[in-house]
């Protein structure tokens, strides 16, 4: 027996609410965060991501609501990213109920809020979203902001690099290139950010077919984070963890008692 | 009652629902004769070694322990909580090591594995009678750790692999413990957490 490989869920959230549709489970309320984050635990979730897309301060205040209705009710892996800058947004997400903080952005244009972080509250709750793409930098990929359409001068490898020495406790990696297209994780690129970073590494971007989980997890990826495969229904969360036992991977069985 | 030894580590509310779907009554605090009387005492933990037992100790969670432990009464140590019930401890340690409350008298060193921290949901190996595990000894449980004690102490041990053995939980007489997160491991930790509010 072995650590198993994770299978998270992503929603997006904005003023308390879920937003991409959300179309084939049988919600009472597909729009909750709570019933929405209880229906993918039941169906086998390793962990939940809750990413925040809020515009205002009063949209982010709701979030750390939804943070603690689901974390009193869900008794999994929470993790929330979006719009975090400060150790004491960190804060008030733990406090809520968050066990893990994805940032991005803000760590991009400060890293030392990494090391801040870190030492404040353990590399273990600090997750490192990097948004990567194919481009001509020093190893063939770059870090980009803005949803992926602006390059953020980076060298994506590099970056992951001096994140892990600064004390991120996991690497999320969203390849810009695959998402949303279905037509597979970006290997080359899983590949090679696997060889340098040091901590757990989750994938995503370009889930499509089953095959496409197992050769992410071959690739190097210790979890599998996807939104809209899960979402629309395209691969039950329980169907893509039967197809990776079936194939010999270490995979956790929702318990049944 | 269940206490819920507030130190200032973590967030404790959602430790103290998954402790009350088990049908017990549970307060988190940090006054001493509250933690001393309770039925159990749960110590969680979630940060560094040196700086939980700091934390520990500032609200005399040291001594509170040990009483416990001589008059018979039950504590789970909850991840690191469960580290610093150890001698000692290497994390970002020095010449001297971290000093822990004692309980077992084995140190808590780093886990020699390529990737860290182990994170994630692995399986146990039961070793001796186990009240905690019972009905869910094939389960998965949620793990988030650097570093681990490698040697058995205790009556009943609990061994998991993650680049080498790694003891995933001890029972010995009142005081318990897990290196996972019970709280975050879904339907097979709110059982565990069953199970010990049970046998007390």
């Amino acid at each position: 027996m072995s650590l198993s490989i994770r299978i998270i869920p992503c929603l997006d959230v904005t003023d308390g609410r879920v937003v991409k549709g959300v179309n084939f489970i049988d919600l009472t309320d597909a729009g909750d965060p709570v019933e929405m984050a209880s229906t993918y635990n039941s169906e086998g979730a390793d962990e939940l991501t809750f990413l925040d897309i809020s515009a205002s301060s009063s949209g982010r205040e709701t979030t750390l609501d939804v943070v603690r209705k689901t974390a009193e009710q869900v008794f999994i892996p929470l993790t929330v990213g979006g719009g975090i800058r400060t150790v004491d947004d960190v804060d008030k997400l733990l406090r809520a109920g968050a066990d893990k903080i994805s940032i991005n952005t803000a760590a991009i244009e400060r890293p030392q809020l990494i090391a801040e972080i870190a030492d404040r509250f353990g590399s273990q709750v600090l997750v490192l979203s990097v948004d990567a793409r194919r481009a001509r930098s020093a190893s063939g990929f770059e870090v980009t902001t803005h949803g992926g359409r602006k390059s953020a001068e980076l060298d994506a490898l590099a970056w992951v690099e001096k994140a892990c020495q600064l004390g991120v406790g996991e690497i999320l990696l969203n390849s810009m290139d695959a998402d949303g297209t279905r037509a597979g994780y970006d290997i080359g690129m899983i590949e090679a950010v696997r060889k340098v970073a040091n901590v757990p590494l989750i994938a995503s971007g370009g889930a499509g077919s089953l095959q496409d989980f197992a050769r992410a997890l071959d690739a190097g990826a210790d979890a599998l984070l996807a939104a809209s495969v899960f979402h629309f229904g395209v691969h039950r969360i329980g169907d893509v963890k039967k197809y990776l036992r079936e194939q010999g991977y270490s995979v956790r069985m929702p318990a049944t008692f | 009652m269940i206490a819920i030894l507030d130190y200032g580590s973590g967030n404790l509310r959602s430790a103290q629902r998954a402790f009350e779907a088990s049908g017990a009554d549970v307060v988190v605090t940090r006054d001493s004769s509250v933690a001393l009387s309770a039925k159990g005492l749960v110590v969680p933990g979630v940060g560094a070694f040196a700086a939980c037992m700091r934390g520990l100790m500032s609200v005399g969670g040291d001594d509170i322990v040990r009483k416990r432990k001589e008059a018979g009464n039950a504590t789970l140590g909850i991840c690191v909580g469960m580290q610093i019930l150890f001698r000692d401890g290497d994390e970002h340690a020095g010449a001297e090591l971290n000093k822990g409350v004692g309980i077992w008298q084995e140190s808590i060193t780093k886990i020699n594995a390529p990737v860290l921290p182990h994170m994630g949901w692995n399986t146990v190996d039961i070793v001796g009678n186990s009240t905690l595990f019972k009905g869910v000894e094939k389960e998965s449980f949620y793990f988030v750790h650097s570093y681990a004690a490698k040697n058995a102490v205790g009556k009943s041990q609990a061994w998991s692999t993650y680049g080498e053995k790694i003891l995933a939980a001890v029972e010995d007489g009142p005081v318990a413990a897990t290196q996972f997160h019970p709280e975050k491991s879904g339907a097979a930790g709110l059982k565990l957490i069953k199970n010990w509010v049970e046998s007390l």
